[in-house]
């Protein structure tokens, strides 16, 4: 079985956010990068867990330049066993869906992250499914390969349902798909030998921009209640807040 | 045109597809054009979606949409959008329109942007806020491409009844057999809003010492008729069902209010709960981070408070 992992590289979560040029580009200045924790935790990890009970292969696909390396450098350590990276600027879902799309026809799984931690778009699995012309399961919370045959859980408001699915297909994972795992010192020197395939993009469209970021209004200062009159916490509700 | 997805669950429309129409009513007017909608399979009462906005219902009926696939609804949908002439698709943003959202972009070479959280403006260019990096920014997207397809954050605006009921028609469009083989379905029990929906949330963490003291935060959402969530960690140590967990790997959501009790405000439980429109944070470490999130802070036990404020509650609406 040969899986297909997207990995994005996203700002850590403490990360500082601040943007430059009038407002139309986040500020990477000072900024510590990490792996996109739901492609790595879950989607990059059950990959693996896969791979070693059912033998196969799992390669890793980012969408970026040299500086994304690291990442891609760490999913090799997790387990993947090679990596391809399409050298261009993500400027857009619909240009990484498509750039992956480009790599992905030969795979039976592909799996990516149930979103970003930075855009938080949850496009990009749907997308290369389209492209694909292949069914697409979000928010994964188990999955199991019986032959060619997935069976998965997806969470959906309220519950959850259990479907199956004959290869070749598309999964976002979440929560409870795999644990995190650590790289081990082997793994480290073992990733610096593994193979990372470098390709040029191919011709897409940006169909979206961020014309501009603003920042939240300030937080007004905390009204703190007395402990003794928690009447006055259900009058403000009421009648300050509104929402009771 | 624009044109929204009013879903249906078990044949009724829940308040996300509403907020949908709304929003789409809005939208048309924002575009100087009118909003219909499409529903999948058989629902009552589709011509009441004219109250909230939608001038036709367009019904789509297969037997190949039996149950949800998101490769034969976005077919479904991508056929009714281009037979309609659609220029905007609306979908609510949960987990439908989240799988369906990417697919319609693909099919339709339409700009995609999820979760927008206002009306769009088109000033000469078509832009549609949302929040980005887990709600600590504000992204202004602009879509330069014929067609669009957005998603509606939840609890974005009122849907309101405006209009009168709309002329319901069955559109035909081909729709391909499912891949996907649906074994089971599995709800939670009782009738409250599943929390991405819920506009009331009551929630604690470690601050409870123990799953068996849970009972005076049942009260206090029972009281104002809330969901329970939980944090993390008692999410991870078993105290709490993980379908309870908010926060960034958790559940992200925006209810009107989130009172969080023995919850000390973790920069990832913040990032799921930073949306909501009146936080209120009651733990008894004064230097606990989620004070400076808050609107209003109780610092004190909360074994005392938890159970005065049910009281004060009950009392109020008695």
């Amino acid at each position: 079985m040969k899986i297909l992992v997207c990995i994005s590289k996203t700002p850590e979560t403490t990360a500082k956010i601040a943007f430059k040029d009038g407002n139309t580009a986040y500020d990477e200045n000072g900024v510590n990068f990490i792996m996109n924790p739901y492609d790595e935790w879950y989607a990059l990890v059950r990959a693996v867990e896969l791979k070693e009970t059912n033998s196969g292969t799992v390669t890793v696909i980012n969408v970026g330049g040299t500086a994304n390396d690291v990442v891609i450098r760490k999913a090799l350590a997790i387990g993947a066993d090679d990596a391809i990276r399409v050298d261009a600027e993500p400027n857009s879902s619909m240009f990484v869906a498509k750039q992956i799309a480009e790599h992905a026809k030969d795979y039976d799984l592909v799996l990516t992250g149930k979103e970003t931690i930075d855009y938080n778009g949850s496009e990009v699995g749907a997308m290369i499914a389209e492209y694909l012309d292949v069914p697409f399961v979000s928010y994964a919370t188990t999955l199991e390969m019986n032959g060619n045959t997935a069976t998965i859980t997806r969470e959906v408001e309220g519950g959850n349902e259990v479907s199956e699915i004959a290869t070749p297909l598309v999964i976002s994972a979440a929560k409870g798909l795999a644990e995190q795992r650590i790289p081990n010192m082997r793994g480290i020197m073992m990733a610096k030998r593994k193979p990372l395939n470098i390709v040029p993009a191919v011709e897409a469209d940006n169909l979206t921009t961020v014309a501009t970021f603003t920042l939240p209004p300030a937080k007004t200062e905390v009204k703190m209640i007395d402990p003794e009159n928690m009447e006055e916490l259900v009058r403000l509700l009421q009648e300050e807040a509104k929402v009771l | 045109m624009v044109l929204v997805y009013a879903e249906a669950h078990e044949g009724h429309f829940k308040k996300a597809t509403l907020e949908a129409v709304a929003y789409g009513a809005k939208t048309a007017e924002v575009l100087g054009t009118s909003c219909e909608a499409v529903t999948i399979g058989n629902t009552d009462g589709a011509a009441a979606l004219g109250q909230y906005g939608a001038k036709t219902v367009h019904q789509i009926s297969s037997d190949n949409l039996n149950h949800f696939d998101s490769q034969t609804y976005a077919k479904a949908l991508s056929g009714a959008a281009k037979s309609l002439g659609a220029k905007v698709v609306i979908l609510a943003h949960n987990s439908t329109g989240k799988s369906l959202a990417g697919r319609l972009a693909v099919s339709l070479n339409a700009g995609c942007v999820t979760a927008a959280n206002a009306v769009p403006t088109n000033d000469g260019s078509f832009k549609v806020k949302k929040n980005v990096f887990a709600g600590k920014a504000i992204a202004d997207y602009e879509i330069n491409s014929d067609i669009k397809v957005l998603t509606l954050s939840g609890n974005s605006i009122k849907p309101e009844v405006t209009g009168t009921d709309a002329p319901v028609n069955e559109l035909a469009v081909d729709v391909p057999a499912s891949r996907v083989k649906v074994v089971s379905v599995n709800k939670q029990s009782g009738d409250l809003a599943p929390l991405p929906e819920a506009e009331l949330v009551v929630s604690a963490g470690r601050g409870m010492k123990g799953p068996e003291n849970w009972g005076i935060i049942e009260e206090l959402a029972a009281a104002i008729g809330a969901t329970t969530a939980c944090s993390r960690p008692v999410a991870d140590i078993g105290w709490r069902p993980h379908h309870e967990h908010v926060g960034q790997t958790g559940v992200a959501i925006k209810p009107n209010l989130y009172i969080a009790a023995g919850i000390s405000g973790a920069i990832q439980h913040l990032a799921g709960v930073n949306s909501s429109k009146c936080i209120v944070v009651i733990n008894k470490d004064p230097e606990a981070p989620f004070f400076k999130a808050a609107d209003y802070g109780v610092c004190a036990d909360l074994f005392e408070v938890v159970p005065r404020l049910t009281e004060a509650i009950k009392k109020a609406k008695a």
